[in-house]
């Protein structure tokens, strides 16, 4: 019975320290922050690695949610009679839902993996402790310019991925389905607003890649110093970082309507 | 090029394409599209029920887009809707009697102030206001006279309680 409960408990209290780790972990690199933007060759070079080489896949990421979401609401529409309002309902769905969300968990997997991975392998092979040695803070040369990074290439990648959305849907809807061209944009414009749905979707990419880049550099610096531990810390990258990256989501929607 | 100079490059391309991307979905896909760009002049038209008429919806000429709402505000003394429509400077041929309609795109679209031209040889500028005007169609009063089978006989009123039996 005793062993069940520790069975049960123990995961959960592991995640309950991996939270408090992480927390203590922003708060030094909050102070680190400032001393890292002097590194911006290093900055630029992490918005190279986490953004521009990330372009690819949330292009045709999006590219197939835009068509799919096309094809789903096209359906649904068409029973109340209202495939005219195909336009606004994609565009609303990008760029306040599916742009912020899809595109995280993209970037988790792609860009999230390759900084544990990273960051754990200069740990295993002490580069981390020979940066201390040359006076260089490894929290302002290797965590901060990756966390910037981060916040800065999110938005940035949500908005090509509505972009490529809005094209797959503009694709499927009017050049095979047959919606109105004309109705399709008219629609649109004149119900999404900037502020309430375009930026609105931004907030949530600057929180989103502010939370997973954090998760991604924390669970690197603290993976044991073993293949099997840098491993483990991947696996763990992308397993926090979606599981946040949902629950976040509610609450800054919540917050945001 | 070395490779510090591709990256570079690299990374500046895409800072522009997302800004580039961003740039095309605030102002395009959204109701910036319909902002007026030039100078306008006002017009108001009183309304017994505007429906669903929103700010910024459009007021169209035969069809053609000619200006936006501005404002909607309620008439204390006519208890009216009052409705102010801000019209591009370049359409300032029309009539003073034209008659202004809400009218609905679609079964479930928006709605709008359409406009049909009157035959007066004065125009409306800046301050006049439409006389002649037709409210929303309410779906709920077509329904409600439909089934009491009262439409026509009673009182031409939108208000409530026309499709009382």
């Amino acid at each position: 019975m005793r062993q069940l409960a520790t069975r049960l408990f123990d995961p959960l209290l592991d995640g309950l320290v991996d939270v408090g780790r992480t927390g203590w972990f922003f708060l030094g690199m909050l102070i680190a922050l400032p001393r890292g933007l002097t590194y911006p060759r290093e900055l630029f070079r992490q918005i190279w690695f986490v953004g521009a080489k990330s372009l690819i896949i949330i292009m045709i990421s999006g590219l197939f949610v835009g068509m799919v979401l096309s094809l789903q609401l096209y359906y649904t529409l068409s029973i109340f009679g209202g495939t005219s309002a195909l336009g606004t309902v994609i565009a609303l769905s990008l760029y306040r839902e599916l742009g912020p969300v899809v595109t995280a968990l993209l970037f988790a997997g792609r860009a999230g993996t390759a900084i544990t991975a990273e960051v754990g392998l200069m740990r295993a092979t002490d580069q981390l402790s020979a940066m201390e040695m040359m006076a260089v803070d490894p929290m302002a040369f290797v965590a901060s310019p990756r966390f910037l990074a981060g916040i800065i290439a999110m938005p940035l990648l949500v908005a090509v991925f509505n972009l490529m959305g809005l094209f797959g849907g503009h694709l499927v809807g009017v050049s095979w389905l047959g919606i109105d061209n004309g109705t399709f944009w008219s629609n649109m414009t004149s119900n999404v607003s900037v502020w309430k749905d375009v930026v609105n979707g931004e907030w949530k990419a600057l929180a989103f890649g502010a939370l997973v880049s954090l998760i991604a550099v924390y669970q690197g610096y603290s993976a044991p110093p073993t293949s099997e531990g840098v491993a483990n810390a991947t696996t763990r990258t992308v397993v926090s970082s979606s599981i946040a990256i949902l629950a976040l989501d509610f609450v800054l929607t919540a917050f945001l309507m | 090029m070395n490779p510090r100079r591709s990256y570079a490059a690299g990374t500046g391309l895409f800072i522009l394409l997302g800004f580039a991307a961003l740039a095309y979905l605030a102002t395009q896909t959204t109701s910036l599209v319909n902002f007026q760009s030039g100078p306008t002049y006002d017009v108001t038209a009183e309304f017994t029920n505007i429906g669903g008429l929103k700010d910024r919806a459009p007021v169209k000429l035969a069809g053609v887009r000619i200006g936006t709402v501005e404002g909607v505000k309620l008439d204390e003394k006519s208890m009216d809707a009052k409705v102010t429509m801000a019209i591009s400077d370049r359409y300032n041929e029309i009539p003073e009697d034209s008659y202004a309609k809400i009218m609905t795109s679609g079964l479930l679209g928006d709605q709008f102030i359409s406009i049909s031209p009157g035959g007066s040889p004065r125009n409306l500028k800046n301050g006049s206001m439409l006389e002649n005007t037709q409210s929303a169609l309410q779906l709920e009063d077509l329904i409600g006279k439909f089934l009491t089978g009262s439409g026509g006989s009673r009182t031409k009123s939108s208000g409530t309680g026309s499709g009382a039996p």
